[in-house]
């Protein structure tokens, strides 16, 4: 009997859109099961699935109120937040 | 040292009376202020937008930066958030020193940290009806183009 193969993590993370991520979510925030790792893998779940017309490259992340790397690893509970590209000033 | 969002107009002289220091001879103000005219377009209005607690903490590190790069005294900084009309004053930026040259300097760096990084967005409304998110309708997916938007 082979042995079946390990199934993935899923977390539960929060979600906060601005700006034009908000208008392609159609929501401020959303609750989210996901088994993406990386808040990257994250981004890319949603954005096919939503239908966001913004490439990766141009977005930067946040975790509970900071920035952080695309390669950040989630973790249940985190507050994610994509951030498309900002114009202040 | 403030670096602040405001919902209400920035009251840019109280901000500047607050500055005031005896043991300064220089004082810069910069004032980004809402124009008619952008990539081509004539604009009606302007809406800001800021993730707030990011924004407040990543213009608080600038300022910090600042001060550690130039021999300052004071920064004062304040973001509108909302909508905003022609000539409205967008942002306003304080910075005092003994002396003029870092002042400028000391500016120059602020505003321009604060245009790159800190999460606060900037939406157009036009002349002829349409609206657009300032750098992020060159971002779609085909597109390789993220030109910065001139003052």
């Amino acid at each position: 009997m082979s042995p079946s193969a390990p199934k993935p993590t899923v977390r539960k993370v929060r979600l906060r859109y601005f700006a034009v991520l908000r208008e392609y979510a159609g929501v401020n925030c959303e609750n989210r099961e996901s088994s993406a790792v990386t808040v990257e893998d994250l981004y890319d779940e949603i954005k096919e699935e939503k239908g966001f017309e913004l490439k990766k490259d141009f977005i930067r992340f946040a975790c509970n109120g900071d920035f952080v790397g695309s390669e950040y690893s989630l973790s249940d509970g985190d507050e994610i937040v994509f951030i498309p590209p900002v114009a202040g000033g | 040292m403030l670096f602040d969002l405001s919902s209400e107009p920035i009251e840019v002289n109280c901000l500047r009376n607050g500055m005031i220091s005896q043991d300064c001879g220089g004082f810069v103000a910069f004032e980004g202020w809402v124009r008619d005219y952008n990539d081509g377009k004539a604009v009606l209005r302007l809406e800001y937008e800021a993730y707030e607690e990011l924004a407040l903490l990543e213009g608080h590190r600038i300022m910090m930066e600042a001060l550690d790069r130039f021999p300052i005294k004071d920064i004062s900084c304040v973001h509108r958030v909302g909508l905003l009309d022609l000539k409205e004053v967008a942002v306003w930026i304080g910075v005092s020193a003994v002396h003029r040259g870092e002042a400028f300097d000391a500016c120059r760096y602020l505003i321009d940290e604060i245009k790159s990084r800190v999460p606060i967005w900037k939406k157009e409304f036009f002349t002829d009806g349409s609206k657009a998110w300032t750098r992020c309708h060159k971002c779609a997916d085909g597109n390789n183009n993220n030109q910065r938007e001139n003052e």
